[in-house]
């Protein structure tokens, strides 16, 4: 089972209930909880207006991976819809690197139904959904129990806490194994019992999204923080990260460490602290050779360009993302050639076929590193990879595309010597991949 | 809902299928999870399954085949009475996961998408599976299991070879 982690630097707002037995709804309540949506809704006709003015002071910004701010997503749901509206928490964790999902499931379930009440109370919506991964069947299970726990009480369903008029409705489900489905667009499309392809936008989904009602979509992590705002103070949630990057967030350490997990750290927070405090540094005592810093999809990092704090604007800076906050260790051992080909695989394998850049980059990024792998590669492979990458960009319906060709661009740029010594036979690292077949994927 | 006699899921089932279709604003939202339960009941999603969910949501058999062949945990082929699933992704892979596979396919003598003569047990190589500070970890069934070495493999199948049922 997942072990729980624990390091002193660690700021601990939404990882508080961890391990405390909060998927009880008792213990949940004994711990604060289902307090912030009694206190909002106590604030009577001023509850909208507080709920989003709190969220905008906090500063959170999403932690799926785009890092739009919470607060001004919330905003842009028009007041009155002919449709109803909804809430859609997106718990399709599926970024390579990202699993702290799969603990605030585990950990504190009652987190994200609350943060989804609020959610509902602050635009208008009556019924939410939680859409974990398929792959979390167990986690489905303990919130299918949390939720119905909370119907029990009278927290959800028609009339809640008591208050005439006040209904709110949760439907938690799986999907079926696609990482084209955390995207949101085609996460609505999923949870409407279709392929999981993306939508043009616009129109967002605020204004036209699930069964064509104003929809907010917000990761797991992101909307369970909502209670603890309302409870901490906006302000006060602000002041725990950076300018522009409030609070804290869950980052998931992986890889060659010493002390892989999940760790709750300030925004802002050194990533070399980061890996040699908080995570224990190199397994094994061996050098670092680089780090991919929020999920597969963001561009790698040397081990000389770690000295950057870890918010959205400072990794963008440093010209990589903080994406979805899981950041993997890459030891000296570590054959970048391999790496690239590792993720290119994964990409391919997911891409869903509606955009041809896409499915076609994807392949064709696959199929040329898989010859330069192979040890048939000629120098303008690399050239090919880069000029394929970049085409990719900003030409697809979604964001997979770019998601898949960031990392690749990131590799052959920043370690484009390691891919031509290795063409020219001079290999670095140890080599471990030992599949031949391939996985197929939806869109092949 | 168009009206189904003589279901070929256990009356469990159909009663949890006959509830799912009423709780979504349109009932085709229950589509995924039915294929799913469906799968776990019957073992893989067969062409009886397929007709029978496509009666119960007004679909096409069609509209359902197109879904299924899009989501990478549904099959159409029976898998192992426990199947298996390494993942071999980034944080896995740095952490053994070729390994752990390797000797998944040693130790049961097949390989990938295979199934064991006896039934019991079918091997797939995954991607990411969500559990990367636990790396590396496989599923079985809906299982997780991590930290994995060579060793813990061959104890946890053994647990489940002297299992019985799901």
């Amino acid at each position: 089972m997942p072990r729980l982690v624990s390091h002193p630097d660690e700021v601990k707002v939404l990882s508080r209930r961890f391990g405390q037995g909060a998927a009880s709804i008792e213990k949940y309540i004994e711990l604060d909880g289902y307090k912030a949506v009694q206190n909002a809704i106590a604030k009577g006709e001023e509850m909208q207006t507080w709920i989003i003015n709190a969220m905008k002071a906090s500063g959170l910004r999403g932690r799926g991976g785009a890092g739009f701010p919470m607060g001004m997503k919330w905003s842009f749901v028009p007041k009155t819809s002919p449709k109803p509206k909804y809430i859609l928490v997106n718990g399709d964790e599926s970024e390579p690197g990202t699993c702290k999902d799969h603990i605030l499931f585990r950990e504190d379930p009652h987190a994200v139904i609350e943060g989804a009440m609020i959610a509902g109370l602050a635009i208008g919506a009556k019924m939410g959904f939680i859409y974990l991964r398929g792959e979390y069947r167990y986690l489905l299970n303990i919130m299918e129990k949390a939720v119905a726990d909370a119907y029990a009480k009278g927290l959800l369903g028609k009339n809640i806490f008591g208050n005439p008029g006040l209904d709110f409705d949760i439907v938690t489900q799986t999907g079926a194994g696609a990482y084209e489905v955390g995207e949101e667009s085609a996460l609505m499309e999923s949870l409407e019992g279709k392929r999981g392809i993306p939508r043009i936008r616009p129109p967002f989904p605020a204004v036209v999204g699930l069964y064509g009602g104003p929809t907010i979509i917000n990761n797991a992590e992101t909307i369970a923080n909502a209670p603890h705002i309302l409870l901490m103070g906006g302000e006060a949630y602000a002041a725990l990260g950076t300018e522009r990057n409030g609070g804290t967030r869950l980052f998931g350490i992986s890889g060659h460490v010493e002390r892989p997990g999940v760790y709750e750290l300030p925004m802002g927070y050194s990533l070399r602290k980061a890996i040699y405090e908080v995570a224990g540094g190199i397994k094994g005592g061996k050098q670092l050779k680089a780090v991919v810093p929020g999920g597969a999809s963001c561009p790698i990092l040397r081990a000389d360009e770690i000295d950057v704090g870890l918010d959205f604007d400072q990794m963008a800076k440093a010209g990589t993302m903080l994406g979805s906050g899981g950041i993997v260790v890459l030891d000296e051992t570590v054959s970048i050639v391999e790496f690239a080909l590792r993720t290119i695989k994964f990409y391919q394998h997911e891409s869903c076929g509606w955009c041809i850049p896409c499915r076609e980059g994807t392949d064709w990024i696959k199929k040329t590193l898989t010859r330069v792998y192979e040890g048939g590669g000629q120098k303008k492979d690399i050239d090919n990879v880069q000029y394929l990458a970049e085409n990719m960009m900003g030409r697809t319906f979604c964001p997979l595309g770019d998601a898949a060709a960031m990392p690749t661009l990131g590799f052959v740029k920043k370690f484009r010597k390691e891919f031509e010594d290795y063409i020219e036979g001079k290999k670095a690292g140890t080599p471990v991949m030992t599949t031949e077949h391939d996985l197929v994927g939806a869109g092949h | 809902m168009s009206t189904v006699t003589n279901s070929i899921f256990s009356p469990e089932l159909a009663a949890r299928f006959d509830k799912l279709v009423t709780i979504y604003p349109v009932k085709r939202s229950a589509l995924i999870p039915m294929l799913l339960y469906a799968q776990d009941e019957v073992g893989y999603v067969s062409e009886a399954v397929i007709q029978e969910i496509a009666k119960r949501l007004d679909l096409f058999d069609l509209d359902v085949r197109s879904v299924l062949s899009y989501y990478s945990m549904l099959r159409t082929k029976p898998a192992g009475q426990y199947n298996i699933q390494v993942c071999t992704n980034i944080s896995c892979m740095l952490r053994g996961g070729y390994e752990i596979l390797d000797h998944c396919k040693a130790k049961l003598g097949i390989g990938h998408k295979q199934v064991t003569p006896d039934g019991k047990f079918s091997l797939e190589e995954v991607e990411c599976i969500g559990a990367c500070c636990w790396a590396p970890a496989m599923q079985v069934n809906y299982e997780f299991h991590d930290e994995l070495t060579p060793a813990k493999v061959d104890e946890i199948l053994a647990d489940y070879t002297k299992k019985d049922g799901k």
